[in-house]
């Protein structure tokens, strides 16, 4: 345990605990707070043990050494129970609040509009719609830095998710219905996003580039693609889903609009928190959209 | 032609074609040897048809070896592929179905075997029982549990491998993305194994609470039993969930049934929450009969009574109810939202208290003890810091803003090596240790057992804690490969390391096992370990009645009271003894089960339909049987117990030791 805590403080620092924007910052530090007291109570115990077993081997204790017969002691075992309880609590109380602030929008962010952007998978690939700007990559992601990020997820065929570790930790992308994960970028700088969970043959590569840059650069990327990329046609974007792995793509418009998201969201809480947009009209339309949306495959 | 190719290997590979050779030269061998040595008759009268609950323990527990094997093979495997960024032995198809293979045989045909073997061999003893409840049950409950094994293990030689992970999520598990019949195998031979789990977990609650020895009132059983109750109580709730979900999950395969398809209306997340509502408590029916083990042997080699037997008891009784209170946490990515997350968070995070507590109480057994530094004890003391690591960073996991990032990525896979390896394994190989003398009349050599002691606690921490860093760099579990350029190469050559020195240690076992059959001495008396439970307290072997008298009880430590206190444990006059007759029923029926299961994979409709029918036909005549068993005799017994001599004429004994 000690061994590891320094490790992970070495030189080339370990992704997650490299964090890049606020949600995985929260992330890091409860891991390095859970980590020190851990390595308190797995160092306790070894003391202990290392104890009990230099004291009391038999080959150290005189012949006739008898062991006494102990029932328990009633202190003892409430100092055993309560000093755990104090831990878990203490680590509860820690482990809600940072629920509640992963869940919502980054910390030092609330005020601004976020980029929404819907990241989908099929099989082995990433396809990211950005409606607000009307632009579609495939494998690899522009974000602007200090805005929050609103990533839409779902995917066109099993359940994947979406991971970029140096902004924050991952949500499932699943066939039946969109999740939201709110991240934020607080530096300009490459990442590695993949999905992090197994999906069959092609999951190794399921991965993609994450570039984060200034608002200013990101718009003239966005106007850049709008110049230089082709639109995406109904029959390409099937194409797209076919099986198998590709390269970067750029497009402009989105699959969206002829293939929109199974946009209903099972978890009330934040479809709350989110009653500001607009996607979130009714439960009936979504039945009708699952159906095309299945359509692909 | 279509029918044929659902037979082929979805990918041949040379290690495919040689097992096969393998597998039938095997076979071949068995048939003749069986048959040179004229052994056919034995095998039927003493194995295939017994009801004795000592030799079905046996059973259990050579075919958990055989599978720690099949799946230490694969894990050999898996950290060959993964040593070197880029590696080529291993296409990732072939990698899926290892992994996939190597986490169920792992979990449901080593772990549940070896407990069971545990808990046949033992828990009649230690209640001093003649045999389980429903003997006949039981035979039916290990050929059910053996033929699921088998055929989990002709998928990788007759059609494919399951491959969507253990977990086997939909919609990656339906026809659709896992194409292989490999999934139905999964279905169908984890269905047959589980029934014969239920009816287990059934027959021991039933034995513990109805066929305890005159005296011995439920806060008097020995630590072992309470463990494999609680385990078997968790078994008889959670395993119909999981018969449940097989059978929807078949229905999707073979029927185009659309319970969890992510179309017409199918919800693949029913399917992970049916799968962890049974997959979580599982694990805690491995773990406490683990515990109960340690409980044992930690206390026998320390000579002390378990200290705070009561805290151990409400522990484990609270452990069962969390148990099934937690089952969200292997989805808290999942989009539940922050309160869901919340409260499954704090459930699980409250389990670390009574587990804590029987550290604690395992810590003050050993105090003001005598320690022997046993094999059996090694493995203990072993136990004790690893497990400890193991459960921090289970509540690391369970803080789940964190679990985010740990989600799926090695760190996880380290995480539940580091609980189920030192805590199921480690007691299982004490266990297989300490118990050994006991039902095959030798000891096994100490000396190479504690080298596979060092050789797989060192192996252990070499192969799973660089899987901690590797997690916490993003390398995401069940990836076949990565590039260079993760940085993840020497870390995970490093756990091939660590590997190879477990199969080394596994190695060794077997090793010991042949080279202890050869030297060992056979005269060691019924209670080698100076042991303190009931089970020390018959002959060394156990006769097939295991108890002349049934013993009269008063405390948890009944054997060690009348050693050391001179309490008369066996009363009275020898009387005729009443035993269940053996039976072919059992595993006649199970090979037919197999026929219906390998019938379904296929989905070859003619066969299924016969199979069934002699499935019920094999019940109908059992509920018109009359079968009233047989009796032993008084005289006979006598004439058994005589020629055990001195050894274990209780009172003699306890004369004997009252005046060293
Ligand atoms: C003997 C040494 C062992 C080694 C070297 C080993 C190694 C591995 C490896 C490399 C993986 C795959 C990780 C990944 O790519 O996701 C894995 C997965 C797994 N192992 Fe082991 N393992 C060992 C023993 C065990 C034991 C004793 C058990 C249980 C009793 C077990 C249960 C599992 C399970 C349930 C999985 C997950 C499979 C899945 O992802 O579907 N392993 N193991
Ligand atoms: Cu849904
Ligand atoms: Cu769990």
């Amino acid at each position: 345990m000690m061994a590891l805590v320094l490790i992970l403080s070495g030189c080339e620092p370990l992704l997650v605990l490299d964090p890049k924007g606020p949600q995985a910052e929260r992330q890091a530090s409860d891991i390095m707070l859970s980590i020190g007291i851990m390595s308190f109570i797995v160092i306790v115990v070894m003391v202990i043990l290392a104890v009990i077993l230099f004291k009391y081997r038999a080959s150290k204790l005189p012949d006739d050494y008898e062991p006494p017969h102990i029932e328990g002691n009633h202190i003892v075992e409430a100092i055993c129970v309560g000093i755990p309880v104090l831990i878990v609590a203490y680590l509860s109380f820690v482990s809600v609040q940072s629920n509640y602030i992963v869940e919502s929008a980054p910390v030092g962010y609330e005020e601004q509009e976020p980029l929404v952007v819907y990241a989908s998978s099929s099989d082995w690939k990433w396809h990211f719609s950005y409606p607000e700007q009307g632009i579609e990559t495939v494998n690899y992601l522009y974000v602007p830095t200090d805005r929050p990020l609103e990533f839409k997820l779902y995917s066109y065929g099993p359940i994947t998710s979406f991971w970029i570790p140096q902004l924050g930790g991952q949500k499932y992308a699943m066939a039946d219905m969109v999740t939201t994960l709110h991240l934020a970028a607080d530096e300009p700088g490459e990442m590695m996003g993949r999905n992090a969970n197994f999906s069959g043959k092609g999951f190794a590569e399921n991965a993609f580039n994450v570039t984060a840059m200034s608002q200013a650069d990101f718009d003239e990327w966005v106007q850049e693609v709008h110049e230089t990329a082709e639109p995406l046609t109904e029959s390409e974007f099937q194409e797209l889903l076919e099986p198998g792995h590709l390269g970067q793509m750029t497009f402009t418009g989105t699959h969206l609009e002829f293939s929109p998201a199974p946009e209903h969201n099972h978890d009330s809480e934040t479809t709350e928190t989110e009653a500001d947009h607009s996607e979130h009209s009714s439960h009936d339309e979504s039945e009708t959209n699952e159906e095309t949306d299945h359509s692909g495959h | 032609m279509e029918f044929f190719q659902r037979f082929a290997i979805p990918h041949p590979s040379p290690a495919i074609y040689a097992s096969m050779v393998a597998i039938a030269l095997v076979s071949i061998g068995i048939v003749v040897g069986l048959t040179y040595f004229k052994k056919w008759g034995y095998l039927w009268r003493e194995w295939l048809t017994t009801v004795d609950h000592k030799k079905i323990g046996i059973m259990y527990l050579l075919s958990a070896l055989l599978m720690l094997f099949r799946g230490g093979a694969d894990a050999i495997m898996m950290r060959a592929q993964l040593a070197t960024p880029e590696a080529k032995l291993l296409d990732a198809q072939h990698y899926n179905e290892i992994f996939t293979t190597h986490g169920v045989v792992m979990i449901l045909f080593m772990a549940m075997p070896f407990i069971f073997a545990f808990m046949n061999l033992i828990v009649p003893l230690q209640i001093g029982a003649r045999d389980v409840a429903f003997p006949r049950l039981n035979a039916l409950s290990f050929w059910l549990f053996f033929v699921g094994a088998m055929l989990f293990n002709i998928s990788f030689v007759i059609g494919g491998s399951p491959d969507a992970g253990w977990t086997s999520y939909f919609p990656l598990a339906g026809n659709d993305f896992s194409t292989s019949v490999g999934t139905n195998y999964y279905m169908l031979a984890i269905q047959i194994s589980g029934i014969g789990s239920l009816m287990t977990g059934i027959n021991f609650c039933t034995t513990i609470l109805k066929m305890r020895a005159p005296g011995m009132t439920l806060m008097k059983m020995p630590m072992f039993t309470w463990s494999a109750f609680i385990a078997n109580v968790i078994v008889v709730f959670a395993f119909p969930v999981l018969t449940v979900a097989l059978i929807m999950g078949t229905a999707d395969r073979l029927f185009g049934a659309n319970f969890f398809t992510t179309s017409n209306g199918g919800m693949d997340m029913l399917w992970a929450n049916f799968f962890w509502v049974w997959g979580h408590p599982e694990v805690y029916i491995l773990i406490l009969p683990a515990f109960g083990l340690y409980s044992e042997i930690i206390s026998t080699f320390s000579g002390r009574n378990l200290y705070g037997y009561k805290s151990m008891v409400w522990s484990m009784v609270l452990i069962s109810l969390l148990s099934f209170l937690v089952w969200t946490h292997h989805f808290f990515t999942m989009g539940q939202g922050a309160l869901t997350n919340s409260i499954f968070s704090i459930t699980t995070m409250a389990i670390a208290v009574p587990t804590g507590v029987k550290i604690f109480n395992w810590l003050f057994t050993m105090w003001k003890g005598k320690i022997r530094f046993t094999t059996p004890m090694l493995y203990s003391v072993g136990f004790i810091p690893l497990f400890t690591i193991g459960g921090v960073t289970g509540v690391m996991l369970a803080m789940s803003a964190a679990d985010y990032q740990y989600h799926n990525t090695m760190f996880l896979v380290a995480h539940f090596h580091n609980t189920i390896i030192p805590g199921v394994v480690f007691a299982m190989l004490a266990g297989l240790t300490y118990y050994w003398p006991k039902f095959f009349g030798f000891m096994l050599n100490e000396k190479i057992g504690k080298t596979t002691f060092w050789f797989i606690a060192v192996g252990f921490v070499l192969a799973f804690f660089p899987m901690y860093i590797t997690g916490l760099d993003g390398q995401a579990r069940r990836m076949y490969t990565y590039s260079e350029s993760t940085g993840f190469g020497p870390l995970n050559m490093l756990s091939f390391f660590g590997g190879a020195l477990m199969a080394i240690a596994f190695l060794l076992i077997v090793y010991n096992i042949w080279y202890s059959f050869k030297n060992s001495p056979r005269d060691i008396g019924s209670d080698p370990w100076d042991a303190r439970s009931l089970e020390w307290a018959t002959h060394t072997p156990v006769p097939e009645y295991n108890f002349a008298r049934l013993p009269q009880i008063s405390s948890s430590q009944a054997f060690w009271d009348s050693k050391k206190n001179g309490h008369v444990l066996f009363k009275g006059e020898i009387e005729d003894i009443h035993m269940p007759n053996n039976s072919g029923v059992p595993f006649v029926m199970s090979c037919i089960f197999f026929v219906a299961g390998f019938s379904f994979v296929f989905a070859l409709w003619v066969p299924a339909v016969i199979a069934l029918i002699g499935v019920f036909v094999c019940m109908t005549l059992r509920s018109f049987e009359q079968d009233h068993g047989y009796h032993i005799h008084a005289k006979e017994v006598k004439e058994t117990e005589a020629k055990y001599g001195e050894v274990l004429n209780n009172e003699d004994r306890s004369r004997a030791t009252s005046r060293v």
